[in-house]
């Protein structure tokens, strides 16, 4: 099985990247940019055929190594 | 006193900090491995600064994982002294010996420079050669060092006086202006509840002697030495 794995910065926390490329799209003329946040896309793939089996290890992956939680969200999509 | 400085692929500033220690300090050295499952008789153990797994993930995320830092955590929780700079303080983070998190330097950049900083907080193992209020300069070198941790982490830690180092101007102020990576109320350094665990930004090892032009970084291991 093929899983996503995004991982972001959570709300409220000051992403100094997503800020600087909001500033440089509305530099370009995309003036309707409100804002950008920068985060990770881990593709992981798992010999693993049961959804909620996959998503139960993943949910663990994330939380033991591929999300601070102290400043990251995390969000998985399966297939 | 005998150091065991903690290498990691990538950690680069060990070397320095065994200079330091053996030749500056005159105490026993030596190198441990990150893949080893005993720190070999250390009486203390530094985490050195550096670019440890190429900071691939988050910066500490991957050495927080390395064999031999279970025994570093077992180390601490004993009560044994642990130093990390640098690189070394974002393992601790990432590691749970410290509370927090880094984020990317405010302005993006890679702030490579000397810092006034001043003494904060409570006596640690690693601090009791400093007054709270006591300034010197050091240098920083880092990408990620903006410190932060939520609201009630940050209280907590000033409260306990557990932030022992802060960025701050030569009038020893702590202003946005005199902070060099946009750190949680100017965070340069913080220790464990005991006193025992202390991360910080600033690189006393590159600070050890005059020829070098500055050896405030010397009372940081002076400190520990007791």
């Amino acid at each position: 099985m093929r899983a996503r794995v995004f991982v972001t910065l959570k709300p409220g926390v000051l992403d100094p990247q997503g800020r600087a490329i909001a500033s440089a799209l509305v530099h370009d003329g995309f003036a309707e940019v409100r804002s950008a946040r920068v985060g990770k896309l881990i593709e992981v793939e798992l010999d693993e055929r049961d959804a909620g089996r996959a998503r139960q290890r993943l949910t663990e992956m994330c939380e033991k190594l591929l999300a601070n939680t102290v400043i990251e969200r995390y969000d998985i999509e399966l297939g | 006193m005998r150091f065991g400085i903690v290498v990691f692929p990538g950690s680069n500033c060990d070397h320095d900090v065994y200079h330091a220690v053996k030749h500056v300090l005159g105490q026993e050295a030596r190198f441990v491995w990150h893949k080893s499952t005993d720190l070999d008789g250390s009486e203390v153990v530094i985490l050195p600064g550096g670019f440890s797994y190429g900071d691939y993930l988050r910066t500490g995320a991957l050495a927080r994982h390395s064999p031999v830092m279970q025994e570093v955590v077992a180390f601490a929780k004993r009560g044994g002294p642990v130093l990390g700079i640098c690189n070394g303080f974002q393992i601790l983070l990432e590691a749970g010996l410290l509370p927090g998190a880094m984020l990317r330097n405010r302005g993006l950049r890679f702030v490579c420079e000397e810092v006034e900083l001043k003494a904060d907080g409570r006596a640690t193992r690693f601090t009791s050669k400093l007054s709270p209020g006591d300034r010197f300069r050091l240098p920083i070198a880092h990408a990620e060092g903006n410190y932060t941790a939520d609201g009630a982490t940050l209280d907590r830690l000033e409260g306990e006086g557990r932030v022992v180092l802060r960025y701050c101007d030569v009038a020893g102020r702590v202003t946005d202006e005199a902070n060099p990576n946009g750190s949680a109320r100017g965070i340069a350094g913080i220790a464990n509840e005991q006193g025992n665990v202390v991360g910080m930004m600033p690189h006393p090892e590159r600070a050890c002697e005059p020829i070098l032009g500055n050896d405030a970084g010397r009372r940081i291991f002076e400190s520990v030495l007791g």
